[in-house]
Order: C-alpha cells, then sequence, then structure tokens
C-alpha cells in the first residue's frame, strides 16, 4: 500500500482557478466603468496602469481619481466584504450545523456595529480602541451573548438561530440607544447611513486594511477544512474522529468575529449575503470544505460588487445602501432555503 | 491488553450517572452492555471514548491513562459509533466513510492511495461497496449504521464502541448489524437493549443497574431469571430454545 498522493487533477484545478479569477476581474472591470459617469473600458485600463505602475497615459485627471480613487477601491472592497462575510457563513453553517447560520443572523454584525457605534459616538475607550477595536469587542460580546443564551436554552441547532435573533433585536436596540439619545443630528444621519452598509466612503486605506485580515482569516479557514467536515454528523462525531473541538470552535468563531467586525466598521451591516452565497457555492462545488471554502470566497466577493454596482444604477441619482440591496436578493433566498430545510418526514 | 476503565465516576446536574465502575474488556471480544434506560450505558460508552471527563477514576488503553493521549492519537486506535447521528450535508456514503480517515491526514495532507484504500476496504466489509456514491440521506436506517460502521472502520480502530448499534431497526436489520459486527475481528463494546441479542451476540456482557455495574461475565452466568428481574423489574423464564441456544422469554401474566 502506497502513501503517496493520489495525482491531483491539476490541469482541471488551474482552468477552475483561471475561470474564477476571470469572473473577478469581469466584476472588476464591470464596476470600473459602469456609474453616474460612464467611462470606457479603455480609459478604465489605462488609469489602472497609470495609477498602478506610473505609466503616464493622458487620461484626464478627474477621470483618472474617479476610476482609481474611488470606484475600484470600491470595488476591491465590495469584493472583500462579500468573500470574507460568504466565508463566515460557510463557517458558521458548519460548526453550528445549521443551514440558516451567519453573521447577520446571529447578531453578530448586530454587536460589531453596536461596538462600532459606542467607540465613535460615545468615544468609548478614548484614542486607544479603533472603530474596528470596537466593532471587535462588540463582534465577540454578541457572540457570547448568542452562545450563553443558546446553551441556556437547551444548545440545539435551532435555538441557537433563536437567540441570534434575539442577540440581534438587543444590540439593535443598544444601537438604537446610543443614536437617539447621544448622537447629534448630523452623526445620526451619517451613523444610521453606515449601518445600513455602504461603501460610500470607502477608500485605499480601508482596502489595505480589510485585505490582509481577509487572506490571513482565509488562510485560517483553510487550514480547518477537513476538520469542518467532520463536524457533519455533530461536535461527539468529530470529537471521536480527533478533533479537538473545542480548539476548533474557539479558533474559528474567533476568526469569523474578526472577519465580521473588520467588514462591520469599514462598511456597515451587510446581511444575508453570509446566508445565502454558501448555498449557492455548495450546490456548484459540493459540501466538502476544501472546495467550499474557495468558492465561497469568490462567488461572495462577485456577488458584492455585482450588488454594489445594482446599488450605484437601480435609482437614478441616488445610491441604495448595498444593505437593501443584498436583502432584495437574500430575503426570498432566505424563504427558498427555509422552505427546503423542511424535513420530509 | 485493551480497554478498561477503573472506579469510574461521572456526574450530571448533581445526578450520579455512572458510578464507580469497573470493566475490563477483552481483545478481540464483544463485551455487550445491557441495563434498563438511564442505567448510564450511554455515559459509561462516552466516558471510554473520552468525549466526556471522568471525574475521578481512570480509563485505560493499553494501561495508558487515556486523557494523556492526544485527540488525534485516541481516534486512530479508537473509533465510536452514535445512535442514530444524521447530518443536514448533502453527502455520498463514500464522503461519510472518508471522514474515518480525518485522524490520519495532517491539515495540508491530500488524499493518498493508502486512505482511498482503506476507505474502499471498509465499505466491503459492511457489504456497501455498491452504493459507494448514493446519497446518505437515501439510505434506510440499517444501512446508516453499516456506513457508520464503515466510516469507524476506515479509521483503523482496534477497539470499537457501539452505542446502540440496532435501534429503531427491524428485526432483520438488527441480526445483520449483529452479525456484522461479530464478525469484524476487532475488540468491541456496545450498548444493546434486547437480552436475547445480547445473549446470542456477545462473547461478554455487563449489566448495569442505576450507575454501576451488577454483574458481568458470560451470558449464561450473568443473565439469571433472579438478576433480569431484580435489574429489569421483569419477571422471565430461560431455557432452552430451539437452536439449542438459551431464549429469554419474558412473563407477561407471572404466576401469583
Amino acid at each position: 500500500m502506497s502513501h503517496a498522493p493520489l495525482e491531483p487533477n491539476w490541469p482541471a484545478r488551474i482552468a477552475i482557478a483561471l475561470v474564477a479569477l476571470l469572473a473577478l476581474v469581469t466584476a472588476v472591470a464591470l464596476a470600473v466603468t459602469i456609474g453616474e459617469m460612464r467611462i470606457p473600458l479603455s480609459i478604465a485600463f489605462q488609469a489602472l496602469g497609470n495609477g498602478l505602475f506610473d505609466l503616464g497615459y493622458p487620461v484626464s485627471a478627474i477621470q483618472q481619481g474617479v476610476i482609481f480613487d474611488y470606484r475600484l477601491s470600491r470595488a476591491l472592497m465590495a469584493a472583500l466584504c462579500g468573500g470574507t462575510l460568504a466565508l463566515s457563513g460557510a463557517i458558521l453553517q458548519a460548526l453550528l450545523r445549521n443551514p440558516l447560520a451567519e453573521p447577520y443572523v446571529l447578531g453578530i454584525s448586530a454587536g460589531a456595529s453596536t461596538g462600532a457605534v459606542a467607540v465613535m459616538i460615545l468615544g468609548f475607550g478614548g484614542a486607544v480602541l479603533t472603530i474596528s477595536g470596537g466593532a471587535f469587542i462588540g463582534a465577540v460580546v454578541a457572540l457570547l451573548v448568542v452562545a450563553l443564551l443558546a446553551t441556556g436554552a437547551g444548545g440545539s441547532s435551532d435555538r441557537v438561530i433563536l437567540a441570534g435573533v434575539a442577540g440581534s433585536q438587543l444590540f439593535n436596540a443598544a444601537t438604537a440607544t446610543i443614536v437617539t439619545t447621544l448622537a447629534n443630528a448630523e452623526q445620526a444621519r451619517g451613523v444610521m447611513f453606515w449601518l445600513l452598509g455602504n461603501f460610500g466612503g470607502v477608500r485605499w486605506p480601508d482596502v489595505w486594511v480589510a485585505a490582509p485580515v481577509a487572506l490571513i482569516c482565509f488562510g485560517v479557514c483553510m487550514l480547518h477544512a477537513k476538520v469542518l467536515d467532520a463536524f457533519a454528523f455533530g461536535a461527539d462525531a468529530a470529537a471521536s474522529l480527533g478533533v479537538a473541538v473545542t480548539r476548533v470552535r474557539i479558533v474559528l468563531f474567533a476568526t469569523t468575529a474578526v472577519m465580521t467586525a473588520t467588514m462591520v466598521s469599514i462598511v456597515g451591516t451587510v446581511g444575508f449575503v453570509g446566508l445565502v452565497i454558501p448555498h449557492a457555492a455548495r450546490f456548484l462545488v459540493g459540501p466538502a470544505h476544501a472546495r467550499l471554502l474557495p468558492a465561497c470566497l469568490v462567488i461572495g466577493a462577485i456577488f458584492m460588487i455585482l450588488a454594489d454596482i445594482l446599488s450605484r444604477i437601480l435609482v437614478p441619482q441616488q445610491i441604495l445602501p448595498i444593505g437593501v440591496v443584498t436583502a432584495l436578493f437574500g430575503a426570498p433566498a432566505f424563504a427558498l432555503i427555509l422552505y427546503r430545510a423542511r424535513r420530509p418526514s | 491488553m485493551t480497554l478498561a476503565a477503573h472506579d469510574v465516576r461521572w456526574s450530571a446536574e448533581r445526578r450520579m450517572i455512572v458510578d464507580g465502575v469497573t470493566l475490563r474488556a477483552e481483545p478481540g471480544r464483544v463485551l455487550g452492555l445491557i441495563g434498563p434506560n438511564g442505567s448510564g450505558k450511554s455515559s459509561l460508552l462516552r466516558l471510554l471514548c473520552r468525549l466526556r471527563k471522568v471525574e475521578s477514576g481512570v480509563v485505560t488503553l493499553d494501561d495508558r491513562d487515556l486523557a494523556a493521549m492526544t485527540r488525534r492519537d485516541l481516534a486512530k486506535r479508537l473509533a465510536f459509533v452514535e445512535q442514530q447521528a444524521s447530518t443536514e450535508v448533502q453527502l455520498c456514503v463514500c464522503d461519510v466513510v472518508k471522514l474515518g480517515r480525518t485522524p490520519h491526514r495532517g491539515a495540508l495532507a491530500s488524499w493518498t492511495a493508502a486512505d482511498e484504500a482503506a476507505v474502499e476496504a471498509a465499505l466491503e466489509r459492511v457489504d456497501m461497496s455498491e452504493r459507494h456514491d448514493q446519497l446518505w440521506h437515501t439510505l434506510s436506517g440499517g444501512e446508516r449504521q453499516r456506513v457508520h460502521i464503515a466510516r469507524a472502520l476506515a479509521q483503523e480502530p482496534r477497539e470499537l464502541i457501539l452505542d446502540e448499534p440496532t435501534n429503531h431497526l427491524d428485526i432483520q436489520h438488527q441480526l445483520s448489524i449483529l452479525a456484522l459486527i461479530r464478525r469484524l475481528g476487532v475488540t468491541c463494546i456496545l450498548a444493546l437493549h434486547d437480552l436475547n441479542l445480547a445473549s446470542l451476540f456477545c462473547d461478554e456482557i455487563a449489566v448495569m443497574h442505576e450507575g454501576k455495574v451488577v454483574a458481568s461475565g458470560a451470558p449464561p452466568e450473568v443473565l439469571t431469571e433472579g438478576l433480569i428481574a431484580h435489574v429489569f423489574g421483569v419477571a422471565v423464564s430461560i431455557r432452552a430454545g430451539a437452536s439449542g441456544r438459551r431464549h429469554i422469554e419474558y412473563l407477561i401474566d407471572p404466576p401469583e
């Protein structure tokens, strides 16, 4: 019996990776050309060349600014946000064994926004705590509250969702209380707009924060791909397959909290991406996490870029919050998953 | 040498569930654990494979303390088949059996010929090779139990622990699952409900009552009319059956 690895199908793998990359680049290309100011693709590429390699193409300063500083950073941020939220959803669905689990449904996003708002408006933590830091603490607190509620209620996988609903309400109420009692009118307007998800304020520094977080977290998740498969029959089954269940749970819950908190602190809460994309990805590549997790990252990224384009062009002269667009797709998909999760008895 | 428990205790919500159990499995033999509902069988099995932590006492594998082993090393030695574990994930039969290779593979290891061979051999042993690509949730209860056993065998264990593997199966599947377990040749500890089946298929029997092992040994020595009346609270008559094996008959209208 040989212990040599079976030949992985490299040509197929490379082909899939190329198709994924091409789809991603196409989505980004669409995102930088479509908008209030229509810019031809050729100019867009020249502007990219100028921005990245200083090639010196004759592109007007306005177009250069719109393409490179505004739309490209925005599109990349949308990609990072969609990818990590979908990844978080896939991880939570596997660990909690519930098809409805995701950061938004479980109240992790709500907790992160409470933390972020507490830092923004209350000045909580002084100069030491950044908005991202506040969001992370909020996300972890929300995760603990929901875990505690769920365990207290019997710990079954349906209870987790109920606890998540309760947690979301609690943290949304806390956010609303802070905003209505302590924020001035201008702050309140800004926060409310941000809460629904908004890529409008995204600039390059945000991308430089989000990109490494997304990459590192993706790496951590990929290292646990096989272990996540072992959770298919529950935590006891995983433990009897040699998985250190408690350690894995802590590491992966913390990883989802970091991803969610980073995205919420930059973009605000965006619902349903984490819920819908993993199901779509499972439909395409199957349930094995070694393939599912990269698929979630890519499909989530493309979905969010397209959703952002829609948010800019759906209503002329106006930008819809991104959370509104994802909910328009996500709510019916949520209903569909609920319907399909019925146990045929 | 194999798996043994020495004066093991475990409680839940201040109630003693497993109360000072000492038990020893014999290599290659089938040890049956019987007892009424709530007598602590499932909890004891979970202590034996370290899914729960013993509060006092020690579980040993080859005279080594189980608690000192890593989860992964333990999973290469000892496999556990739960009572009716199910999943929402859309898995094929082979995907489920492949999970048994988890303890043998590192985080970045690719699937090897040895892994593939272990999966195929396990499916062969439970007679499910033809169902290789069938979806898990289209299987019957008995077939699911076979796949779970194949998953456990893919771990290449020397000890196999099964929690009521025949629960909710019809009699034909109960018999075929138990016959299969007997044929495996690995050390087995299994919880059972049916006294006749336990008597037919186990080399040794341990009887649990209120968290304690009240009797253990070969089935004819252990399963007596007196013990069954004491532990299960039912009257029985034990006599030679048609095949010369012992038959336990339940007396539903006991003589006054």
